[in-house]
């Protein structure tokens, strides 16, 4: 995986991590996997299709996602399924727009699917693919994202 | 929340919002953002079919429009909208910001672009930038949540 694929992908989660949540975030461990991802809590996964293709899946737990959307609506929030999803999905849909909006301007081309909610179970992403997985600490929790993904061809210009 | 000094109608009326994002999440925030302007969300939709209908409906002042949305996405709805209303005063609000995106959501209709996650500061500007002549800025700031 190229770093140049990674990181719009980890500017864009700092940034809108730290706008939605009114707090610094520091990326915390950051590490290759080349095994099934198991989710810690709520897992919101993308699939991305076009030049680019493979998968982000953005993780947290319950209770995190319920701080994070106190936090994002101003008022305190009861946990509930309804709540952690719809978190988890606004949060991964800022994250993946913001990401593919640089990767399009730089040359990309490619299609992003809804983010598939997946809870309390292991998420299995494809096992050719490595993925780096990496952890932002933030005040309201820990938020992981995994990304998987490879060049299906280059931009435009470039040969492969 | 900031406050804002409330933004009217010139004619001294509320000006009426139509939220549209399939994520009750974001339609939430954006419905405090513009009621910290001094706006009413007369309504809400959850993808671009509904959109049309309550625009049909509710014949708001302003229409905040999310982009990717099932049924039928936020771009092809503004220009129906659009078609039908040349008078709509649409604001695109996506995540997804690419030029390709932003050009085409304009060709088709919409006044401007905003993108997620959305700085009050900046709706605040866009939106008195889109009404133009048809708002005025009333004294005194607005009741922060």
């Amino acid at each position: 995986m190229k770093m140049e694929l990674i990181q719009p992908f980890i500017n864009a989660a700092d940034a809108v991590l730290a706008q939605n949540l009114n707090c610094p975030t520091q990326l915390g461990h950051f590490v290759m996997e080349e095994h099934a991802y198991h989710s810690k809590g709520v897992a919101a996964v993308v699939t991305v299709v076009g030049d680019i293709e493979g998968r982000i899946i953005f993780d947290v737990e319950p209770a995190t996602a319920t701080r994070m959307a106190s936090v994002m609506t101003g008022t305190e929030r009861q946990e509930s399924e309804e709540l952690v999803r719809e978190t988890i999905c606004e949060l991964a849909n800022q994250v993946i727009g913001n990401a593919i909006t640089t990767l399009n301007d730089q040359g990309f081309h490619f299609k992003v699917h809804p983010p598939q909610v997946h809870q309390g179970e292991g998420t299995k992403g494809n096992e050719d693919t490595e993925a780096l997985v990496m952890c932002f600490d933030t005040d309201s929790g820990k938020v992981y994202m995994n990304i998987a993904m490879h060049y299906k061809r280059r931009r435009r210009g470039e040969q492969l | 929340m900031e406050q804002f000094a409330r933004v009217i109608r010139k004619d001294g009326q509320t000006i009426r919002y139509l939220i549209v994002d399939d994520s009750v999440f974001a339609r939430k925030n954006l419905s405090r953002m513009v009621e910290s302007f001094g706006g009413q969300v007369a309504g809400e939709a959850g993808d671009g079919r509904a959109a049309i209908a309550e625009y049909d409906r509710l014949q708001p002042d302003l229409v905040l429009m999310d982009i990717t949305m099932p049924e039928m996405e936020g771009i092809e709805a503004a220009e129906r909208i659009v078609r039908q209303h040349p008078e709509a005063r649409i604001i695109m609000v996506s995540s997804v910001g690419y030029q390709e995106n932003i050009v085409a959501a304009l060709q088709r209709g919409a006044r401007h672009f905003v993108q997620k996650p959305v700085k009050a500061d900046v709706l605040y500007e866009v939106i008195k930038y889109v009404m133009g002549e048809d708002c005025v800025v009333a004294k005194g700031a607005t009741q922060g949540s």
